[in-house]
């Protein structure tokens, strides 16, 4: 009964999705589905908001490790949600615009948030590098032409592959580094890319079919017997 | 803020008062029609344009269009430009009758159309445009089926080794050597990604083995519904393996939904914790390579799968091993081992053999059609185009 | 920002600067080379370190490269340069702070292009924090180097509205439906740009600024494609490779990401002396770029020596 009443409404409701798709009266039931989705995700917030609390005030109460770092997370939280839902420190009263000039809410945006997120961002040119220095080896055949391709999109993404190449003659002007570069890009690198993507649409048609019918049960809790 | 002076011009639909009339023919043979294969809410109406709307020197300088709702007074419902001569009206009800006359304006005057017969939107049951779609869709779900039923009869299917997932019971078998943790991590999608999905799936597999050898696993997630799923499937794999005791919500907790405020944590909980094992599977964007350099720096064995093509080069460079694309939903069939799952990867291999099929002969008759330019060529050509088009 | 008026004493030290810290950067390098050769591995923080080097050097010490525009880039700039004064153009900013530093510059000097050629501009958004963006470029680009001209007959901004390709499946037949005023609340029939404008069809050029969802490619199925629309887009670097099928059929030409930008900057300056002292930040931020891109080769390179030393070494063995 547990795992029976889950089953059925996925086959109903996928199978309803499915035809609806070929059916015109039927055409806004994707879009409202997902509508629902939304609501019932924004109620589970809740529970991830909880979650979070109930983790850093635990590790509060008991001075566990690093414990001083939970004490920022749950003003943060809380000061950011009071600013958010009873408009503290906005210029305005409470039905002003969340992100109004000069309220605190914006503020915090803007000069805590922002740079936070543009600075994890920014690992990635260190990570890059890193990643680049290990993975690009000659090893064999196929990382070899890795390689080359590597060099060429580097090379031609800097004003150094114009200067290299810039004296081939505009005849051959494929041969210039950064119009080669656009070549990988355009031709070899999206042909991969396409029969990834046709693989990945077939292996989501089979997927949702499993989980349509049934077959996969695993999301549901454990094995199926 | 200063906001610049604005110059405020005359309406641009008003008519300017000049001193000789300029006669325009009217538009002509207005027709009004059903717009087929929709919910019965929009009509189409064509016309010819007026002879005097010619693209240089022509007179009418736009074309207003009226409508007439059940024999009532006609209203002007839209504006457009010279040289048009088709109008779709939408928002329309089923239960109504519409008219239309079509008006052509010159800078001092206008003439009408006559007006169309008046009809009512029809609501059509099926889509007839998405006729080869719904045949390709039902060839490709049937051979999934087909192959399942085949499996299920008993009859051994091939499925080529995906390494990745060979590794899966070695990697879960060196953290439980090491001591150590294994973390995993569902990407920073909701339940309504099937690659959130597919990563639960794999964690119900995973979690199983966790379960028997007593291994400790980690989740971290960035959204709370990622969250109630994947503790529901870890209990219960904890449950069959009957140690339900050993299960601990704690094992799945949430972060937060911004995107680098999760890699922050992630990343941290890496560099504290140094796990072991690292699953990296379901929807990645930016974050990718940050997590998977970082699981590379405290020298853990990394497992990462994701359908999205931009970020599985990173995985590749920076991971023991990829699941690319296909094979992160293959992977939960795979890892289970039961014939019926593993039937449903083999009827992926009909729709590959369409894809290519048609690719092969779009090419050959393209080139063949651009060569020599034969009409029956390019109407084959065409039509293959037009069945592995998507209109509405 | 350098210019004519940069005392010599700043200009020498910035040289100065340059020069020391290319040597540091190439010293290091070699140094590396040296020691991998001798089958010594490199930490990553090293390479961390290089990075941060080649990046802030030459933000510290602007170094600005000769840039030559791709076809792609060459496409939408003659695009804009051809089109008769008065043409209308709409612009879309479709990105968020994110993205900006990547398509910021690009939506700027798509805004001096048209400006300076007399063309109409129509500013709009599909990102709701699109519209912060475009504030960028009202205070940085047209309230001081085009003070001359008047909002609502030179450019009209109407905003962002919700709805993603919803938006653009009205305006591709009628714009006022969508956009009854632009963002000052002045009805969109007293708008001078709008004369003559009824919906995206009457447009002579759109340019989608951006790469993430909803944009270009929504431009592109349910407005350019349809309506038969001229469309141009600029957009993130990691983006750019899902956009060259497009190219040059549905897309006229394409800016991907900062040398995309750096592009059609050097192209402006180029036909424009006008723009010779105006802010250039695509070409200055080329600079870390291409540092960063050679000392990414250059440990590819260092990377491969150890290999191959380490494997001619298990040979002899």
């Amino acid at each position: 009964m547990k795992r029976g009443v889950p089953l059925i409404i996925t086959f109903v409701v996928g199978t309803v999705l499915i035809f609806s798709v070929f059916i015109p009266p039927m055409e806004n039931l994707g879009e409202n589905f997902t509508l629902f989705f939304d609501i019932i995700a924004v109620f589970a917030f809740f529970l991830g908001g909880g979650n979070l609390l109930r983790v850093h005030l635990t590790k509060l109460t008991r001075r566990k490790r690093d414990w001083e770092y939970s004490i920022v997370t749950i003003v943060g939280f809380f000061f950011m949600l009071a600013c958010g839902l009873f408009k503290i420190g906005n210029p305005g009263d409470i039905s002003a615009s969340l992100t109004a000039e000069g309220s605190w809410f914006q503020t915090i945006y803007d000069n805590v948030f922002v740079p936070l997120g543009s600075t994890m961002y920014a690992l990635l040119a260190f990570f890059v590098a890193s990643a680049s220095y290990r993975a690009f080896r000659a090893k064999n055949r196929e990382a070899t032409i890795l390689l080359i391709a590597a060099f060429i999109i580097l090379l031609g993404r800097t004003p150094l592959g114009t200067f290299v190449t810039g004296w081939i003659p505009d005849s051959f002007s494929v041969l210039q580094i950064p119009n080669l570069a656009i070549w990988i890009m355009n031709s070899p690198n999206l042909a991969g890319q396409r029969a990834i993507m046709i693989g990945i649409g077939l292996g989501v048609v089979s997927m949702s079919l499993r989980l349509i019918l049934g077959i996969e049960r695993t999301y549901l809790g454990g094995e199926d017997k | 803020m200063v906001v610049p002076a604005r110059a405020v011009p005359e309406p641009a639909d008003s008519l300017k008062a000049d001193s000789v009339e300029i006669i325009i023919a009217p538009p002509t043979s207005p027709v009004v029609s059903d717009f087929k294969y929709d919910d019965g809410n929009s009509l189409i109406l064509t016309w010819v344009p007026s002879i005097d709307d010619l693209p240089v020197g022509g007179k009418v300088l736009s074309y207003h269009i009226f409508r007439s709702d059940n024999g009532g007074e006609a209203k002007k419902i839209a504006e457009l430009i010279p040289g048009a001569n088709y109008y779709k009206d939408e928002d329309l009800y089923s239960d109504t009758n519409y008219a239309y006359h079509v008006v052509a304006l010159s800078s001092n005057s206008r003439a009408a159309s006559f007006q169309t017969a008046s009809i009512r939107p029809q609501r059509e049951w099926v889509n007839l445009n998405l006729k080869y779609l719904f045949f390709i869709a039902l060839i490709i779900a049937a051979s999934v089926i087909y192959f399942i039923e085949t499996a299920k009869r008993g009859k051994k299917l091939f499925v080529r080794k995906i390494a990745g997932l060979e590794a899966v019971d070695e990697a879960i078998g060196r953290a439980t050597e090491m001591g150590r943790t294994i973390l995993f991590i569902p990407g920073i999608h909701d339940m309504d990604d099937v690659q959130t999905l597919a990563a639960i799936t794999i964690l119900g597999r995973v979690s199983r083995v966790v379960a028997d050898y007593d291994t400790k696993i980690r989740m971290p997630v960035a959204r709370s519904l990622v969250m109630t799923a994947a503790r529901e499937t870890i209990k219960a794999s904890y449950m069959s393996a009957g140690r339900p005791d050993a299960y601990n919500d704690d094992m799945v907790n949430y972060v937060t939904d911004e995107q680098f405020g999760y890699v922050a944590a992630v990343d941290g909980i890496m560099v504290r914790e140094k796990p072991a094992t690292i699953f990296l599977l379901g929807a990645f964007f930016a974050e990718s390579l940050i997590l998977a350099e970082t699981g590379n720096s405290v020298g853990a064995i990394q497992i990462a799968g994701t359908a999205r093509p931009a970020q599985l080069p990173f995985f590749i460079a920076a991971c023991d091993f990829t699941l690319i694309g296909e094979e992160l939903f293959a992977a939960s069939a795979y890892l289970s081992g039961e014939p019926k799952q593993l039937g449903s990867l083999k009827g992926q291999d009909v729709g590959k053999g369409i894809a290519m099929l048609a690719i092969l002969l779009g090419v050959l008759l393209s080139t063949i059609a651009a060569v020599g330019d034969t009409e029956t060529i390019t109407d084959i050509l065409n039509f293959i185009t037009r069945v592995f088009t998507v209109t509405n | 920002m350098m210019n004519a008026f940069t005392p010599p004493l700043a200009l020498a030290l910035v040289d100065i600067g340059r020069i020391i810290s290319l040597t540091l950067i190439a010293a290091g390098l070699l140094w590396l080379f040296i020691r991998a050769i001798k089958l010594k591995e490199v930490e990553r923080r090293v390479i961390f370190l290089f990075i941060f080097i080649s990046v802030a050097a030459p933000i510290l010490f602007p170094t600005v490269f000769k840039e030559k525009a791709t076809p792609v880039v060459k496409a939408v700039f003659d695009k804009i340069e051809s089109l008769p004064p008065g043409s209308k153009v709409l612009l879309s900013y479709d990105f968020d702070p994110a993205m900006a530093p990547e398509v910021q510059p690009m939506a700027d000097a798509f805004s001096r292009h048209c400006l300076v050629k007399g063309h109409k501009i129509i500013y709009m958004c599909l990102f709701a924090t699109g519209q912060g963006q475009f504030t960028r470029t009202m205070e940085n680009v047209i309230r001081p180097e085009f003070p001359e001209k008047i909002d609502g007959v030179d450019y009209v901004n109407i905003g962002y509205k919700a709805g993603n390709e919803g938006v653009l499946n009205v305006i591709i037949s009628d714009f006022k439906k969508m956009f009854p005023t632009d963002v000052n609340a002045v009805p969109y029939d007293s708008i001078e740009v709008f004369k003559g404008i009824r919906s995206c069809k009457d447009l002579d050029l759109i340019i989608s600024i951006g790469g993430g969802r909803p944009g270009i490619k929504e431009w592109v199925l349910f407005v350019g494609d349809p309506g038969d629309v001229p469309i141009a887009t600029g957009v993130a670097a990691v983006v750019a490779p899902q956009l060259y099928p497009y190219y040059p059929k549905q897309l006229l030409g394409l800016l991907g990401g900062v040398k995309g930008a750096a592009e059609y900057e050097s192209e402006l300056v180029a036909h424009y002396s006008r723009f010779k002292d105006s802010p250039t930040p695509a070409l200055l931020m080329m600079g870390p770029q291409t540092l960063a891109h050679i000392v990414i080769m250059a440990f590819i390179i260092i990377g491969n020596v150890l290999f191959i030393q380490g494997r001619r070494k298990e040979g002899k063995r």
